[in-house]
């Protein structure tokens, strides 16, 4: 049996990634995100599965060993942090455009710009609405614990390789950065069968694969589109996560994800030592967002403090959920500075309980 | 049972891995942890803290601004977080290069010189440890095996040959730590 080791969230993805039966990584090192990197080269994956671990000349470079990898039907993964994950923009379109899978970690750090290189959620808007250019969409997982962070490498792959679409990791440098125990699956072997899309050289058996997001045929374009689309509604339907905690008698309800559920969840217990019936709902697929079950809830709630290191991203999709039926207020805090869970209280009582 | 804990110095002053070695004393009884380090450019020299949280439950925030204890050992540190010992909560510190003492009527204040006797010891590097077993005599949290396999995993084989005169260090740190004023 595996036991519990101690590991900072961005050791846990290396050695997930290891585990998972990544075929290549391809990478460029920035705080906060750096012991991906420096974690691989230490663990000589090539000797323990024959993975291939490789510091790319820079984040645009990484991106297209990335897409090349996937179209080679590779299991393939990179991690960044935000400046690293705007420079990878391009080549993230291209490989949804392109219907491949792969893995994306985001590490974010506060920006805009360079920022800082402290945690921050700002990037919410840039990971769940596109950030690249056409009509696309990442499935967006939120750990909230280091034993997320490695547990979600292999539900992103196989999120990823299900839908042919690439799959995003949104931590953020608080997560990234610190301890907690965590006890890793066994190793899986790395695939020796390529999906039927991949091209990996054609036999005489069979038409030729073609991988490109390009066709300037209107009507061609915009039918793949269309079955993009469906695709879209597809993982809406099915592949929303999320975690509820003490909603059943909730009157308040705090929606935070990551570093900021956390966060909450300690603002909860002070609350509820108040006597203030306050829940949380954690999004853990950002993208598909949990609308329904928000909009389920909303009957019994008289307002909602959406909480997130940021200037108010994801309160967008809980307004959405409600539909102006509860009260959505924003807190947050930015540029790298991390809310304290009396602050929090404090605002549900200001912006929502008082206001 | 909940402990959480600020070791807050300089960098270089071992805060960080003396937090890691509190945590994995900690999973080693199966106990919940959480290790949340400042970090950001700083250097040898510059400020250090982490936050350690213990828990038999899950562990909610990482991040919080009140400590069961707090263990201090800069001035700088001091001025920051004296005031954000839970009342009846226990303060421990390094008195050297300290100017203003702890001040606090409503919390347990030990102090231990563990740079001076870490100097002693011949090993400026066992300071740390010197500190650890301080801040374990008064608070029994572990069984000292529990922390001697927790230094074992903290450190990489390399350094195994270090770790009986850590252990000392531990046990000179239990010896040492003085007293200075408590409420309960």
């Amino acid at each position: 049996m595996e036991e519990y080791v101690l590991m900072k969230g961005n050791e846990a993805i290396a050695e997930a990634a290891i585990r998972a039966g990544t075929d290549g990584y391809f990478g460029y090192p920035i705080t906060p995100q750096s012991e991906v990197i420096e974690y691989l080269a230490a663990a000589k994956p090539h000797e323990r599965t024959g993975m291939v671990m490789l510091q790319a000349e820079s984040e645009v470079a990484a991106i297209n060993m990335l897409y090349g990898g996937a179209g080679a039907g590779k299991k393939v993964m990179t991690s960044s942090s935000s400046p690293g994950i705007s420079l990878m923009q391009e080549g993230i379109s291209y490989i949804a455009g392109s219907e491949l899978p792969c893995l994306l970690v985001n590490v974010v750090r506060g920006g805009p710009g360079l920022g800082t290189i402290q945690p921050s959620q700002s990037d919410y808007f840039q990971a769940t609405k596109g950030g690249g250019h056409g009509d696309y969409n990442l499935i967006v997982l939120a750990p909230a614990s280091v034993q997320e962070m490695a547990d979600f490498v292999s539900l992103g792959y196989d999120l990823a390789f299900k839908y042919r679409n690439p799959a995003m990791i949104l931590s953020d440098g608080a997560i990234g950065q610190m301890m907690e125990k965590v006890k890793f699956k066994p190793q899986q072997p790395r695939s020796k069968k390529s999906p039927d899309w991949a091209t990996t050289g054609k036999t005489p058996d069979r038409e030729r694969n073609i991988i490109t997001s390009l066709d300037l045929d209107p009507a061609r374009q915009e039918r793949f589109n269309e079955k993009l689309q469906a695709k879209y509604k597809e993982i809406r339907e099915k592949e929303v996560r999320y975690e509820k905690i003490q909603c059943d008698d909730a009157e308040y309800l705090f929606v935070a994800y990551g570093t900021s559920s956390r966060i909450c969840q300690k603002s909860m217990q002070m609350a509820r030592e108040e006597g203030i019936k306050v829940g949380l709902l954690r999004p853990i697929t950002l993208w598909p967002f949990p609308y329904n079950e928000i909009r389920m809830m909303s009957g019994q709630l008289k307002g909602i403090l959406s909480v997130e290191m940021s200037a108010g991203q994801m309160i967008e999709d809980v307004k959405l959920a409600v539909e102006g039926k509860v009260k959505v207020k924003h807190y947050g805090r930015m540029g790298g500075i991390i809310p304290t869970p009396d602050e929090i209280v404090k605002n549900l009582k200001q912006k929502i309980i008082g206001g | 049972m909940t402990e959480e804990i600020i070791i807050a110095g300089f960098g270089g002053q071992g805060v960080l891995s003396m937090g890691k070695i509190l945590c994995y004393s900690g999973v080693m009884e199966g106990q919940e942890v959480s290790w949340m380090p400042s970090y950001g450019p700083e250097m040898r020299g510059g400020t250090a803290n982490v936050t350690v949280i213990l828990s038999d439950e899950r562990i909610s925030s990482p991040i919080i601004n009140s400590y069961d204890t707090a263990i201090i050992l800069n001035q700088q540190s001091m001025d920051k977080f004296e005031p954000a010992v839970k009342p009846g909560g226990l303060l421990v510190y390094d008195g050297n290069g300290i100017t203003r003492h702890p001040e606090r009527k409503d919390i347990n204040i030990y102090r231990i010189d563990a740079a001076e006797e870490a100097t002693k010891m011949e090993s400026t590097k066992t300071f740390n440890m010197i500190v650890l077993g301080g801040y374990l005599k008064v608070k029994k949290l572990f069984k000292l095996e529990s922390v001697i396999k927790g230094l074992k995993k903290s450190l990489p084989e390399r350094y195994h040959h270090l770790i009986p005169v850590n252990e000392k260090a531990i046990h000179r740190g239990m010896e040492i730590i003085k007293e200075v004023a408590t409420v309960n």
